[in-house]
């Protein structure tokens, strides 16, 4: 049996109340593994940001809960979450969000900072992590004056500079052409991936679909059903 | 969980990060730099300004230098002084706790200057006994105050008004002839912008035109600080008023600041101040904020916590306004002694309560805009964030 990162059991989202309210997520469980890239798809609207929402600890569940390696993320504090997600999760955001008054290199540091890590310590990690993404003659430049791909990249160094177990992607290859989206995932595959990572995509782009080892669908906030593609390198079981 | 944090524990990072934010952009960083600058500029000239009025307003009491002023106690500024009978001069000499205690005449004449001109001066009588309250003299010999006609003047910014005289530089005061003695220096130069002149209590009378009475103040100097109370009290007693020099220079300013309108005039645009600082300030900190909520947001769904971006906030708003203040305080500073270098006269002082009230209102700017803000970003969720 693979390790589990994540399980999440029975979540349900809605919004809004009384007549008005509207169902984002009924009752999913399912679970990810060390090792493995999990695609989640489905139709805009169909709750994935929402069901992801809610396992990276941004978003309560009315019902359900969320466990990643064991712990259960919704019992914590405010604080707690906080904490959670700085330690364990490594975001990246559909539009980077990346600070266009920092340096790309101060981008990627924000995570250490926020560990509380010393200032020149924080960004000598971040080059390195600029060098594994390729962008490290980069790293004093506003990220306003690279790409799109580029700007993607220095998203995912800041994602993986604190060394998260989890990694969370949300429509990664949205803003990008075709070929940079694939070069960007395969990179994602290939040099993030390790036994003890997992990594969670949310996207619509069937282009890159080949790199997933299962791809959970979604529709109108429920599970419809979850594909082996076993393209990874870790074999998965253990499906919900 | 606490393990996933550094052991350094050093908001540093985080506030250079907010610090960065802030500075690089240099738009809206000057914006509100602008702000605060320009409302702390204008609340400091404002209360300088008053402070050195009210500062001018007692400047016979502060050059004279005498511990306690007996008078009438309708006087309300040391300018308007209402005769009293001499008798009180030797009561007050018979008050246990008295050192010694002397006559000062205050009045106004018109002086006929050697070109023709008449000039309006101000004539301080000095006790013949000791010329007590008398300037620092900068020509001649202050025992030539004596001398037939002696006059001392003053060389402050309205001595060119007597036409720059010299020692030996002759005018008519009220018909009588007039000659310069001496000159000196004081401390503070007076309200009203007309120079002047110190001669003897006899002389001022003899030149003056006087009204049945002729003390306009007693200068008193008590034995011990123990005995003013006693001094106050007894003075009370006999229908008159002593007070200190400090009471004294309270009660001038009380009048200008409560019965001229000039308080109230200075109050109201202070407040304006205060209030233009705060709409540029806060509705420009606002805008930043607004504009970087999104980040505030990303930052949040990083790992950040509320505390963290309230700090951060804090900082900017901060540092912008201690930034603001400081050059508020120098181009306050910078202007008024460029106006001395054209007025030598200009009238207008920085004081420690001002600089205390500039920046109690720039805290008061900086806690309002942040208050705004933090709220904000406090509300701001991270799942909006990942919605996109």
């Amino acid at each position: 049996m693979p390790n589990v990162a994540i399980r999440a059991t029975g979540l349900t989202k809605w919004f809004g109340e009384g007549e008005a309210r509207t169902v984002a997520v009924r009752d999913v469980s399912f679970e990810a593994y060390f090792g493995e890239m999990l695609f989640i798809v489905g139709p805009s609207g169909s709750g994935k940001t929402t069901m992801l929402s809610m396992v990276s600890g941004i978003l309560r569940p009315n019902a359900g809960k969320v466990e990643i390696e064991g712990s259960d993320i919704w019992s914590l504090s405010d604080d707690g979450l906080a904490e959670f997600r700085l330690g364990k999760l490594g975001f990246v955001f559909q539009d980077y969000h990346l600070f266009p008054r920092l340096t790309t290199v101060e981008n990627v540091a924000i995570p250490l900072i926020l560990q509380r890590h010393n200032w020149n310590e924080a960004i000598a990690e971040a080059r390195k992590d600029l060098k594994i993404v390729g962008l490290d003659s980069r790293a004093e430049l506003p990220p306003v004056k690279l790409s799109g791909g580029e700007q993607q990249r220095v998203a995912i160094a800041r994602a993986i500079v604190s060394r998260p177990d989890i990694l969370i992607f949300d429509e990664p290859t949205a803003s990008l052409d075709g070929d940079t989206g694939r070069a960007i995932v395969s990179f994602v595959r290939k040099e993030l991936l390790t036994d003890k990572r997992c990594i969670v995509i949310i996207t619509h782009d069937a282009r890159i679909f080949e790199f997933a080892n299962r791809i959970m669908h979604m529709e109108d906030g429920k599970l419809t059903g979850v594909e082996d593609i076993g393209a990874g390198k870790t074999e998965v079981s253990g499906e919900t | 969980m606490a393990a996933w944090r550094g052991n350094a524990g050093s908001m540093l990072g985080i506030l250079k990060i907010a610090y960065k934010l802030l500075v690089n952009d240099r738009a809206k960083f000057a914006a509100l730099l602008v702000g605060i600058t320009f409302a702390v500029f204008l609340m400091i000239q404002m209360t300088s300004l008053f402070s050195g009025i009210l500062n001018r307003s007692s400047a016979t009491v502060i050059n004279i230098g005498a511990s306690m002023w007996v008078m009438d106690p309708a006087v309300q500024t040391v300018a308007n002084s209402i005769p009293m009978p001499d008798y009180v001069l030797d009561e007050v000499r018979s008050i246990p706790g008295v050192k010694y205690a002397v006559p000062l005449y205050s009045g106004g004449a018109l002086a006929k200057l050697e070109d023709g001109a008449y000039q309006a001066v101000t004539v301080m009588g000095l006790d013949d006994s000791n010329l007590f309250g008398r300037p620092a003299l900068l020509e001649g010999n202050i025992q030539d105050i004596f001398a037939e006609n002696g006059f001392i003047v003053v060389k402050d910014a309205e001595f060119p008004k007597l036409n720059n005289p010299k020692v030996g530089t002759t005018f008519e005061l009220n018909d009588h002839k007039a000659v310069i003695v001496g000159i000196g220096q004081v401390a503070t130069s007076g309200l009203f912008g007309v120079p002047t002149l110190y001669t003897t209590h006899n002389r001022a009378l003899q030149y003056l035109p006087n009204t049945r009475f002729t003390t306009s103040y007693i200068l008193v100097e008590p034995k011990t600080t123990g005995d003013v109370a006693t001094i106050e009290k007894d003075v009370k007693a006999m229908g008159y008023l002593a007070l200190t020099k400090d009471e004294f220079m309270d009660k001038i300013s009380t009048f200008y600041k409560y019965q001229t309108g000039l308080g109230t005039n200075m109050l109201l645009m202070t407040v304006i101040s205060f209030i233009v600082g705060l709409s540029i300030s806060g509705q420009t900190f606002y805008t930043f904020i607004i504009e970087n909520l999104e980040k505030f947001g990303a930052l949040k769904a990083i790992g950040a916590k509320g505390s963290e971006l309230v700090a951060m906030i804090l900082f900017q708003a901060t540092f912008t306004a201690l930034t603001g203040y400081g050059l508020g305080i120098g181009i306050c500073a910078a202007l008024i002694a460029l106006a001395r270098l054209r007025i030598p006269d200009y009238a207008a002082m920085i004081t420690f309560p001002n600089i205390g009230m500039a920046f109690v209102m720039v805290v008061v700017i900086a806690g309002i805009s942040s208050y705004v803000g933090v709220r904000k970003v406090l509300k701001i969720e991270p799942f909006d964030i990942f919605r996109g």
